[in-house]
């Protein structure tokens, strides 16, 4: 499956503009600070209304503004993993990875509960409260959370920003779990490279000439 | 006069029907005005105050005119519905619950407000449309807010006198509340231990309705944080 998007946005000082394609795997979306790397995903997730967008998956169009489309979040079923892990805190941690799937009563299939709490870990943590876990921890919840809501893609914002070094060690073996076990395209926001730099199957580099690179390509010109 | 005990049934019965009729309209405007933005929203909020800053024989008067039994919707709740509140201790809820209402939508929009609007949009991305998102997260996350409104909104009831006479009267068993209860006794030669008691009951409810929904902020305080 296939993300398009094409979007136009300025507000403020931050003007986006880009047309790119990326494919299954793992995207990493990079450029420096302020050049709207979680503007874009925020616009993606249907967040934040553009000026201008198209926005597909695979057949899916999520945004076609030209054409009056502007689907909201709820109906995009897009995995958001924000910078911080934004558990819900009156719920436990089995609630919070239950309740999209609980939203989305109609649908069937996608990873099951014991799968994702396998894959992340999870098992010990259920009938915990979020006030009582670590950052990691909060953060492997946050990422299950998404998995389990049905996603046709993953957008993950920096998930590692507000982790230390020792559970950033916890959570990346995680990432490569992810992306054998789901065939699910993500984007993965990032301003350390060398995080996602073995991981990453392509890049999509923000700034002055928005564009989508290999990563083979992109890394290779970056050496030179 | 009526017997002290028939006077505390009666405004604990006046008081409650009135928070619970207060609570789900009070929520839902409370979440108009803390979440949207919306043609006539400067109105609405002054209509929703006038009570809190117009005197209460005012609001009596004007309850008089609309809910009175030759007033326009009084008259109409009459002949279909066979319904009245004047003088009847449902006038007396009505005028407490109008009178309470504005309390009770400040807190509750304080509440909300207080809710982060990022839990809102996890609830969304995980599939939540705009009324699960207020079941699901708004709400529970401004529970503490909410009970706070209900609580307050409980004792303004309680204390309601000026709308409550205006429209009501003063009837023994039927509107004569605490707060007309005791004035009765106090305008009566030797009704003081009376008076005296009857405000300790007062007191006492009040008392007992804080605590609870001090302790009920607290354990939920305790988990949310």
């Amino acid at each position: 499956m296939s993300l398009d998007v094409n979007v136009r946005h300025s507000v403020g000082r931050l003007r986006l503009d880009l047309d790119v394609r990326v494919g299954n795997g793992l995207t990493a979306l990079v450029g420096p600070s302020g050049s709207g790397k979680t503007t874009l995903l925020s616009i993606i997730a249907g967040l934040i209304r553009p000026a201008h967008a198209v926005i597909r998956v695979g057949d899916d169009v999520l945004a076609d503004t030209t054409a009056g489309i502007w689907r909201p979040a709820h109906s995009r079923r897009i995995g958001y993993v924000f910078q911080e892990p934004r558990l819900l805190p009156h719920l436990t941690v089995r609630q919070n990875l239950l309740l999209g799937r609980w939203l989305q009563r109609g649908r069937t299939g996608g990873s099951s509960l014991e799968d994702v709490s396998k894959l992340l870990n999870l098992d010990d943590l259920q009938h915990r409260y979020p006030s009582r876990l670590s950052g990691g921890e909060k953060q492997r919840v946050a990422l299950g959370r998404a998995l389990l809501a049905h996603p046709q893609l993953l957008l993950l914002d920096e998930p590692l920003a507000a982790v230390d070094q020792r559970h950033r060690a916890e959570i990346l073996p995680f990432l490569d779990r992810l992306r054998r076990d789901h065939s699910l395209p993500a984007i993965y926001v990032t301003h350390t490279l060398n995080e996602v730099s073995d991981r990453a199957d392509h890049v999509v580099e923000l700034g002055d000439a928005s564009a989508s690179l290999s990563a083979d390509a992109y890394f290779s010109r970056k050496s030179r | 006069m009526a017997s002290e005990l028939e006077i505390v049934w009666l405004s604990l019965k006046v008081a409650s029907v009135a928070t619970i009729a207060c609570a789900i309209p009070a929520i839902a405007v409370a979440w108009l005005m803390a979440r949207r933005v919306f043609w006539g929203r400067t109105l609405l909020n002054v209509l929703i105050h006038l009570p809190l800053v117009v005197p209460p024989v005012v609001t009596g008067y004007f309850l008089l005119l609309a809910f009175g039994r030759t007033g326009a919707i009084g008259a109409w709740l009459d002949r279909v519905l066979g319904f009245q509140f004047s003088f009847r201790w449902t006038g007396a809820a009505l005028a407490a619950a109008v009178t309470a209402f504005p309390l009770i939508v400040r807190s509750i929009q304080l509440g909300i407000e207080n809710v982060d609007r990022q839990y809102e949009e996890v609830a969304a991305t995980l599939g939540a449309r705009p009324m699960w998102v207020l079941l699901t997260v708004t709400l529970p996350l401004a529970l503490p807010g909410i009970l706070a409104g209900l609580v307050i909104g409980f004792a303004k009831a309680l204390g309601e006198f000026g709308a409550t006479i205006t429209f009501v009267s003063n009837i023994p068993g039927e509107t004569q509340t605490l707060a007309l209860g005791i004035y009765t006794a106090l305008e009566r030669p030797g009704g003081d231990e009376v008076a005296m008691r009857l405000a300790l009951f007062s007191v006492a409810i009040s008392v007992v309705a804080l605590f609870a929904s001090e302790l009920l902020a607290r354990s939920l305080k305790r988990r949310n944080a």
